[in-house]
């Protein structure tokens, strides 16, 4: 027993943690799919899938099993090697991202001083994902969606860098649990809040998620980029959705909300609540607001978003020189 | 960290090859992803981190999203393949690479007879303070330069993309704005 060491038990304690967090991860996304239906019911007056076990409850099963047992076709037209790796890169570069998610003072994967900029590279591999489906799917409507997705995501991805700068600024770290440790007394979401308004919007946008779905708006494109996918294949494309989902939600919570810190309860509690509000959000609005024309989501991130981030970024750099000590 | 410099660095050289050699437009330019991936990952394990990541978020997530956008857009199919594959043989790659491995044998040369332990030196970790300093300090006119030519690009870019302002009839149904 003498290569258990304090080191060996360490790095297996953090591999365990990190795996669990993973598996929490794709779970989470996972049961969203169902929670999501059952809300959308909710407010828009019927039942939603209510018939599998009580109250609908093992619905996430049966899709389950549906999905895993659907042939799994891949078109003669397909750019095979590009078609297969493309739900790959949708699921892994959001799923990487949460490495750098501080969930309370004694969980999560890593402690990087680069690691928001990491959540931000890993962003724009997430571009590829819906790019590459649509281009090797070999279908028209499928190359449209991917590109109105390719140009939306860009254009949005530059305003979201910039309206992280001011919580980036105000920390003086891109160390995400710097930043929360650096909001103990004040959540940023009050200093910062077109920041946080600019962020919100950009991650609907970047993570696709009504009312910025154009890439896949159904009466259009007929589901844009994943309309050749079957399947486990479309079940990534479907969960990486998800997926974002939850990332962008825990990411509002550690950068705008405080993490973990609150009153009473602990840690781990505060952080699921908090993301668990940004997760019942994203589905109201969803619920609530029709999908706009294509044109109005591009002119409203350039004419309106962008100069706003601007502004903040100015006003925040501004503040921050008079109050430092000089 | 010695290993994974090499590994990457053997990844970037591959990759680079593949985007020469590969017929298939969009399939080159994701080689060309990959290589620029490769090089991130050559500077993660030379201990510059920041340049790791921006070299991730500017050339991979950004430049090369355009790259892949155009050539999809021009969907060149079969036609550009087999164009291809008529450009790569030997009478026109030859000339080329003679004067490109002249290069590299000088390249080599070089770094075999310099100071080889000047190239994996450590130094301190490159911070985005550092930086910031750095570029808003002592070469603050070439920032203000480049900032001046991209608003040139900028303007430019827009003026030749712009919509006629009297569009035919019969197109203007195609992009009606709200008034």
């Amino acid at each position: 027993m003498e290569w258990l060491t304090p080191q060996v038990v360490a790095i297996v304690l953090a591999m365990l943690q990190a795996l669990v967090i993973l598996l929490a991860a794709v779970l989470a996304g996972a049961v969203l799919t169902v929670v999501e239906r059952r809300l959308l019911g909710l407010w828009q007056d019927r039942y939603g899938p209510n018939r599998v076990g009580p109250f609908g409850s093992l619905q996430l099963i049966a899709d389950m099993i549906k999905i895993f047992f659907k042939e799994d076709w891949i078109p003669p037209f397909a750019d095979r090697p590009i078609f297969v790796l493309a739900p790959a890169i949708a699921m892994a570069s959001l799923l990487l991202s949460f490495i750098i998610i501080p969930i309370t003072p004694g969980w999560g994967v890593a402690d990087w001083n680069i690691g928001l900029l990491f959540f931000l590279a890993m962003g724009g591999i997430n571009v590829y994902s819906v790019l590459l489906g649509g281009w090797a799917s070999g279908n028209k409507y499928a190359l449209i969606g991917a590109m109105r997705s390719s140009a939306q995501t860009i254009s949005y991805e530059i305003f979201m860098g910039l309206s992280l700068m001011g919580v980036v600024a105000m920390a003086g770290s891109f160390n995400l649990r710097e930043i929360v440790n650096a909001q103990q007394g004040l959540w940023y979401v009050i200093p910062q809040f077109l920041g946080f308004c600019n962020f919100l919007v950009a991650g609907f946008a970047v993570v696709h998620r009504h009312p910025f779905d154009q890439p896949e708006a159904e009466q259009e494109l007929a589901d844009g980029y994943h309309i050749e996918y079957s399947s486990m294949k479309f079940g990534m494309f479907f969960i990486g959705e998800y997926v974002g989902m939850l990332l962008i939600s825990a990411l509002v919570v550690t950068l705008f909300f405080g993490g973990w810190h609150g009153p009473l309860l602990p840690p781990i509690v505060w952080f699921v609540i908090k993301t668990g509000v940004f997760l019942v959000l994203f589905i109201l609005v969803r619920a609530a607001l029709p999908r706009p024309r294509y044109d109005r989501v591009m002119t409203f991130g350039w004419i309106v978003c962008l100069p706003l981030t601007l502004i903040n970024l100015l006003v925040t750099g501004a503040v921050i020189l008079l109050v430092a000590p000089a | 960290m010695e290993f994974a410099f090499y590994l990457s660095g053997l990844v970037a050289v591959l990759a680079t090859l593949g985007v020469i050699t590969n017929p298939n437009p969009v399939h080159g330019v994701l080689y060309l992803v990959v290589s620029l991936l490769a090089v991130a990952m050559v500077f993660f394990s030379l201990g510059a981190p920041f340049a790791g990541v921006l070299e991730i978020i500017v050339y991979a997530g950004a430049i090369m999203v355009l790259f892949v956008f155009v050539v999809m857009m021009l969907n060149l199919g079969e036609a550009g393949v087999a164009q291809e594959r008529a450009w790569l043989r030997p009478r026109t790659w030859l000339g080329p690479s003679l004067l490109a491995a002249f290069l590299l044998l000088t390249l080599s040369v070089l770094l075999w007879r310099g100071d080889a332990g000047m190239l994996m030196q450590r130094g301190d970790a490159l911070t985005a303070k550092a930086v910031g300093t750095r570029l808003f300090g002592p070469w603050l006119l070439v920032v203000e330069l480049s900032a001046l030519l991209l608003l040139a690009a900028l303007v430019t870019a827009s003026h030749v993309g712009r919509l006629p302002t009297t569009p035919k009839p019969s197109s203007s149904d195609r992009r009606q704005e709200a008034p």
